[in-house]
């Protein structure tokens, strides 16, 4: 089924917001509610968006492939994104960042056994004065958490894993 | 001092659309609308001496004169992509006064003649975008949006529009193409925005920030505003403040503060007190102030005089580095940042930026030679001037700089 027999009211408010002409600006709003929808990018929702906006895939997935929020493949549930930036590390970050690490038995970039979370770092996110933080990525919504701990981030994901059932 | 921009810390309610309007909001807006033509309402920003507080500094009423006449129509776009590591000012005014902010960018909209505006926020602003979406049909349901504002001949809609994770779409011409639904990659210029720019029209882009100031400006006169700051730039500025130091935060204060006043008496000192060995004031895209001299930090922050010192104040993104950090590390990171966030399009930035990195990484795990370091050098300086964008010249900073003032880290970092 696709996006917009399957939510025809949302695709047509985004494609609402700009000019018959410029329906391509449409492109990234809807590419983020297939993410939402799968979890990555599929390539099927790729061919559909193409369709919807008269452009070619290879240009859809051009635009997938450039920008650092949206993922080709389905990894963990949950993508805890730390900044390790210039600021962030001067106040802690990338001690923070190897630590839970540890704690959760990956390495930065994998995923947990259970599939529910990806650890990665992350470029500035604009939080620089609450650092350690992280953004945590999920089907539907992005979420800051500022002025992180490990006990602090364990505790966080206890409750994903809660609400996971 | 009362907040100009930050008025929240007063208000703390302010975000709500009555508070707002109990404190004044909304009345600029509807006399400019109501009383003023379009070129009025630029002469007062003209004459306020506002500059654009993205990082250039381009005086902000000159910029809104720039609208094609002769070309329709015309596009507001706010510039929500705070992404500069070090920066975090937009994001505090978005989500805590964040009718300020539209109310700026409905004036900026109706004084170069737009009925559409965007908003490009960074996509990690998610739950931003959504308030202000709620802010917005709050507007429209009265009346201050919509077709026929207060019974006038102007229309005005505003559009939230999520980036992706692209720190290149800050450039203007970059977040052009995304809101085109490409990837942001910067255009050539000219044909400059104002003329070319969003559809192929002209279209007027400002910072958060710069929008945020307007209102105030608007209701309270230039004189007012002028008084404030120094003449080379009048006015308030938010400066965010990171790294080392004991309280770090937004900090809105005129223009002309020094950096010793910014660190100590708004920012607790350094941490475990230690002393400033170096000042970044344009977050990762500065070059470093050596700060060998505890007279450097009487310094009054303005764009003229941060250059005297060999950098810019850009975005005021001040990240203290105290003298524990070594350069070799502290390019390493910078370098990575621009390399990761290199759009790909011209080859001085795209090529200089990978192998920088690889210098750096080299040299800073204690795997280089001392022609390693002559060679990042060398690579940084080929790129400067060449590349398309300011990002590639951003990347070159902190690395020649750092080279230049601070040899000593580099050549330990070879011996070792």
């Amino acid at each position: 089924m696709s996006l917009a027999e399957k939510y025809p009211q949302e695709v047509q408010q985004i494609l609402s917001k700009y000019p018959p002409h410029g329906k391509r600006s449409a492109l990234m709003p809807l590419l983020f509610i297939a993410q939402r929808d799968e979890g990555y990018i599929s390539k099927a929702a790729m061919q559909d968006i193409a369709a919807l906006l008269d452009i070619t895939e290879t240009e859809v997935a051009g635009v997938v492939g450039f920008y650092t929020l949206y993922h080709e493949e389905k990894e963990g549930k949950y993508r805890i994104q730390v900044c390790t930036d210039l600021p962030c590390a001067l106040r802690g970050a990338e001690g923070f960042m190897g630590d839970l690490c540890d704690h959760l038995k990956i390495k930065a970039g994998e995923t947990t056994e259970d599939g529910l979370v990806t650890v990665e770092a992350v470029m500035c996110l604009a939080a620089c004065d609450r650092a350690p933080m992280f953004q945590l990525q999920g089907p539907d919504a992005i979420e800051y958490h500022e002025h992180m701990t490990v006990e602090k981030t364990m505790e966080l994901i206890g409750e994903l894993k809660q609400s996971e059932g | 001092m009362t907040h100009v921009l930050l008025r929240h810390r007063e208000i703390p309610d302010i975000g709500k659309l009555s508070v707002y309007q109990d404190n004044g909001g909304l009345a600029a807006f509807k006399n400019a609308v109501t009383k003023m033509k379009p070129g009025e309402v630029i002469d007062v920003v003209k004459n306020s001496g506002l500059r654009g507080r993205g990082g250039a500094g381009f005086p902000t009423g000159m910029k809104w004169s720039f609208a094609d006449a002769k070309s329709w129509p015309h596009y507001m776009v706010a510039n929500a992509d705070e992404s500069e590591p070090g920066t975090f000012k937009d994001r505090e005014v978005m989500e805590n006064n964040p009718f300020q902010f539209l109310e700026g960018v409905m004036i900026g909209s109706y004084a170069v003649g737009a009925n559409i505006a965007y908003i490009y926020l960074r996509g990690e602003f998610w739950q931003i975008a959504e308030s202000l979406d709620r802010k917005i049909a709050e507007m429209e349901a009265e009346g201050y949006l919509g077709d026929k504002i207060f019974g006038t001949d102007y229309s005005l809609r505003i559009y939230t529009h999520l980036g992706a994770g692209a720190y290149i779409c800050g450039e203007e011409t970059a977040l052009l193409e995304s809101l085109e639904g490409r990837r942001g990659q910067p255009r050539v210029r000219p044909p400059f925005p104002p003329s070319e720019g969003l559809y192929g029209k002209p279209t007027i882009i400002n910072n958060v920030e710069t929008f945020t100031n307007v209102p105030m400006i608007m209701a309270n006169g230039a004189e007012w505003y002028k008084s404030m700051g120094t003449a080379d730039a009048p006015g308030v500025k938010i400066f965010s403040l990171s790294g080392r130091v004991r309280k770090p935060g937004n900090y809105e204060l005129p223009f002309g503060t020094t950096f010793r006043d910014l660190i100590y008496k708004y920012g607790g000192g350094v941490q475990d007190s230690r002393s400033v060995r170096a000042i970044m004031p344009a977050g990762a895209s500065s070059s470093l102030i050596l700060v060998d001299d505890d007279s450097i930090l009487d310094t009054p922050m303005d764009y003229l005089e941060v250059r005297k010192l060999k950098s810019e104040l850009g975005s005021a993104s001040v990240i203290i580095v105290d003298d524990t950090v070594s350069m070799d590390w502290l390019i390493n990171k910078t370098v990575h940042f621009f390399r990761h966030e290199s759009c790909g399009k011209c080859t001085p930035c795209r090529e200089g930026t990978f192998w920088m990195s690889h210098l750096t990484e080299r040299i800073h795990t204690g795997q280089a030679v001392r022609a390693d370091v002559d060679l990042l050098l060398n690579v940084a300086k080929q790129m400067q001037g060449k590349c398309l964008c300011a990002l590639g010249e951003f990347s070159t900073m902190a690395v020649v700089s750092s080279l230049e003032r601070f040899r000593e880290d580099f050549d330990k970092a070879v011996q070792a």
